[in-house]
């Protein structure tokens, strides 16, 4: 026995005790580890109750006192319309401060030309755009989450185009664009908003004027469906009373609404030249209501009878009497 | 004699692994912990905790069974997997008479380092988001296929253990599946735990940092290689003992004629090695692989961009993310449905559902006062809802939605063949319920007029558990079906415009 182990090579080699101290604590680093992490991921999801939400802010500016509140301009230069519409307010400056980033909300819904005037006139897009970035704005973001494929949409609209030469960027909707903001509504409790209109500084509603088979109307406050993602076709369930808390939760700074060509029928996605009416007009205020008031009458539409104007004016977001208003019109 | 201490452990628990699947059923399981052996599969907190970022309390049992592998080995695997029991059975019974056969069979092989890189290719992709351990982990595959087919085969046709008989969908390619994996012992013994065990894999490489190990002692061996002869993890007790490979069944204790094998702390480092020898780079290519295989699989139409409307999961499943990041497919929750409503996915949930459960009305229904699927989940895939919580009484405002019902009017007896019928406003467990009937007068074919009770669905009452479907006396394809839009778990999925997420 004992001559076996004489002839056997070379004795295995064992462990020195450093070695076998850091085999030990090896081990049960691994394993305190293995602890350690359970116990700190133990029911971490269970627990969390919802993501965080955030608020919008009012965008709104102070105006001073006997200021134009509703200005209207007439003239066949759709740019020079906004201009002066804006100008009869105050001017820019009133509303958009050096520095200050701006996200503008054009209606951008469907796959049209400009001309079936199932979007806001690119020429409008574009001149808002230059005046905020004349005012010395920051960056200027153009945006609508369009029902049509939303590069379709801003292409043939012409309002990619129009706002890109103009100094804008176009941020078109995609999965991580949006932020989730807590509503409060009556019906919306939350809502997935287009980043710009949530971290700019200055938001501009920028619609245009359409017929629209269930609302009646698309105006300023039915814009802002656009503004939002989510399955928001179900909002049509009780659609006025969804738009006017979305119009609740949006406090824009200045709304600027297009009337350079008017949708009358088979709104608001249109689609022939025969449902299009030429105003050649723009209105600008901040008053909402008032706007669509407005609009309601360029439609052919008793105000108070469209279900949204009646329920915003009821919650106390404007006055849909726009006549009351000191309005200003300038013709061209 | 020691040989079967180890077999006395192995049949225990089999026995109670068999025992606990047996009684996942509403009259015998009262407070039983049936997801136990599921909860402490470490492989099984691992990639859920991975996926998930959390990990669920059930899966704490997971821990200690951890250390034990990081400080004495495998002993899992040798001594308590139930899988692992069925697979050394069979193998034992296959195995040749002659000593020399058996050491050929149970020498190591390469591919018997397949099973890494399975097991990396499921943390990459768990690492993503998706939990696909399930497929291959011993636990839930041995539940999946007791659960689904092999079962409901046996009291189907023989005992009637359970009340009426349960059939699952498909299951027969579970079954299949299953016997593939116990067959191929007959070609290498444990060929399933050598090479493709993903959990296997991970207590292996627990293993290399094991205190504990087997050895032989060289001034004692006189070369005969009998410790070889059935050395079930095929770990190459004679060389350079494989400890990631171990599976502690001591046969090579107990084959050994001069004791010169035995367990020790630390023992001499060049008499057993835990390298792998399988490469850097393989290792990354197959977590890359596995991990790539999530957005690809995503690619496709099963998880994004609507959701399935077959794919209804049961009361309290999480957001189908979250789900898919927890869900093993383990299919304990169908064992357990009173009805066997829930049912292996096939293409429902896409390819990364496969086998996770979704609830087909036409086989069975949602209990409306039962929450067992949640009570059995061992990952919290099915959250354990209260009664009242899920049927929506004070203080919850709503009851937990899994889908909607839809009339199909062109099947329906009183809608389409004047006849009388409503068996599904009958059956509807809501209260008021959510359907319900008009009279209507309709002129039959003779020209006489008859007055009818046509049905309707109330959106805001139907949460679809689908009792009106599997009762709908249209046989074949029911005139009233569930549809998994309106499930209160995705705002996405919302049918009705209420006080919520847009």
């Amino acid at each position: 026995m004992s001559g076996r182990d004489q002839q056997a090579s070379a004795p295995p080699r064992v462990y020195t005790r450093r070695q076998a101290i850091g085999r030990v604590a090896a081990t049960s680093a691994a394993a305190l580890a293995a602890l350690g992490l359970g116990a700190g991921l133990l029911g971490r999801r269970d627990r969390s109750s919802g993501v965080e939400r955030r608020v919008i802010r009012d965008h709104r500016v102070a105006r001073s006192a006997g200021a134009v509140e509703l200005a209207i301009a007439r003239g066949p230069d759709a740019a020079a319309n906004v201009r002066r519409a804006i100008a009869a307010l105050g001017g820019i400056e009133a509303f958009v401060r050096r520095g200050e980033s701006v996200a503008i909300k054009p209606n951008v819904g469907w796959n049209r030309l400009a001309e079936q005037a199932a979007n806001t006139n690119p020429e409008v897009v574009a001149e808002v755009v230059r005046l905020c970035l004349g005012a010395g704005s920051g960056a200027v973001w153009v945006t609508d989450y369009s029902v049509n494929d939303p590069e379709r949409c801003f292409v043939r609209s012409g309002i990619a185009a129009a706002a890109s030469a103009a100094g804008a960027r176009v941020v078109l909707p995609d999965k991580s664009g949006f932020r989730e903001v807590a509503a409060g509504g009556e019906i919306l409790q939350a809502v997935d908003v287009l980043w710009p209109l949530v971290d700019a500084d200055r938001v501009i509603n920028l619609p245009c004027v359409k017929q629209h088979g269930l609302s009646l109307a698309t105006l300023s406050l039915k814009n802002w469906y656009g503004a939002i993602g989510g399955h928001r076709v179900r909002l049509h369930q009780d659609i006025h009373r969804s738009i006017v808390d979305l119009a609740a939760l949006f406090k824009p700074t200045l709304t600027v609404l297009d009337a350079t060509r008017v949708l009358t029928a088979n709104g608001p996605s249109g689609g022939s030249l025969d449902d299009v009416e030429r105003l050649d007009t723009v209105a600008a205020g901040v008053d909402e209501v008032a706007l669509d008031a407005w609009g309601c009458t360029l439609l052919g539409l008793v105000p108070t009878d469209v279900g949204f104007v009646a329920e915003a004016q009821r919650r106390g977001l404007g006055r849909a009497d726009f006549r009351s208003l000191r309005v200003e019109e300038i013709a061209g | 004699m020691f040989r079967w201490m180890r077999r006395g452990y192995q049949l225990v628990f089999l026995a109670l692994f068999f025992y606990l699947v047996l009684v996942t059923t509403a009259s015998l399981i009262g407070g039983t912990p049936v997801w136990w052996f599921l909860a402490f599969d470490p492989l099984v907190a691992l990639a859920t905790a991975l996926a998930s970022r959390s990990l669920y309390h059930h899966l704490l049992w997971a821990l200690p069974l951890i250390v034990v592998t990081l400080v004495f080995g495998r002993w899992f695997c040798g001594w308590i997997c139930p899988l692992g029991v069925l697979h050394h059975a069979i193998g034992w019974a296959a195995r040749p008479r002659k000593a020399a056969q058996r050491l050929e069979l149970n020498r190591w092989r390469r591919l018997y380092q397949t099973k890494y890189l399975v097991l990396l290719a499921m943390l990459g992709a768990a690492a993503l988001g998706s939990t696909q351990i399930g497929l291959l982990d011993p636990i839930a595959f041995t539940w999946r296929a007791l659960a689904t087919s092999i079962v409901p085969a046996i009291d189907n046709s023989a005992f009637g253990l359970y009340q009426g008989e349960r059939h699952f969908h498909a299951s027969t390619l579970i079954a299949a599946l299953f016997a593939v994996a116990l067959a191929l012992n007959l070609w290498l013994p444990r060929l399933f735990c050598r090479m493709f065990c993903p959990l296997g894999a991970l207590l292996g490489l627990m293993s290399k940092l094991s205190l504990f190990r087997l050895v032989r002692e060289p001034s004692v061996c006189k070369d005969c290689n009998l410790c070889g002869v059935d050395c079930a993890g095929a770990a190459e007790p004679h060389g350079t003992l494989r400890a990631t490979e171990c599976l502690l069944c001591m046969n090579c204790v107990y084959g050994c004629p001069r004791s010169g094998i035995s367990y020790r702390f630390l023992p001499a480092p060049d008499l057993v090695t835990d390298r792998l020898d399988l490469g850097r780079r393989r290792w990354v290519m197959a977590a890359v692989a596995g991990a790539a295989a999530v957005p690809l699989a995503r690619a496709s139409d099963g998880v994004e961009p609507r959701p399935h409307p077959l794919r209804v999961r049961p009361p309290g499943a999480a957001a189908e993310q979250e789900f898919l990041a927890r869900c093993i497919k383990c299919g304990a929750c169908m064992k357990v449905c009173p009805t066997a409503a829930l049912q292996p996915a096939l293409h429902e949930a896409g390819l990364e559902g496969l086998w996770s459960p979704i609830l087909v009305a036409r086989l069975g229904y949602c209990e409306q006062a039962c929450v067992l699927c949640g009570q059995v989940c061992p990952t919290g895939a099915i959250r354990h809802l209260t009664v009242s919580e899920k049927v929506g009484q004070p203080p919850h405002q709503e009851p937990v939605r899994i889908g909607t019902a839809f009339i199909d009017r062109g099947r329906c007896l009183p809608w389409a063949m004047d006849t009388e019928c409503i068996v599904c406003e009958e059956v509807c467990p809501t209260s008021p319920k959510a359907i319900h009937f008009k009279l209507a007068e309709v002129v039959t074919r003779d020209g006489s007029t008859r007055q009818l009770k046509q049905p309707y669905v109330d959106p805001t009452r139907c949460w679809g558990c689908g009792v009106c479907e599997t009762r709908c006396p249209v046989s074949d394809q029911a005139a009233i079906r569930i549809t998994s839009v309106g499930e209160s778990r995705d705002p996405r999925n919302r049918l009705l415009l209420g006080r919520d997420k847009v």
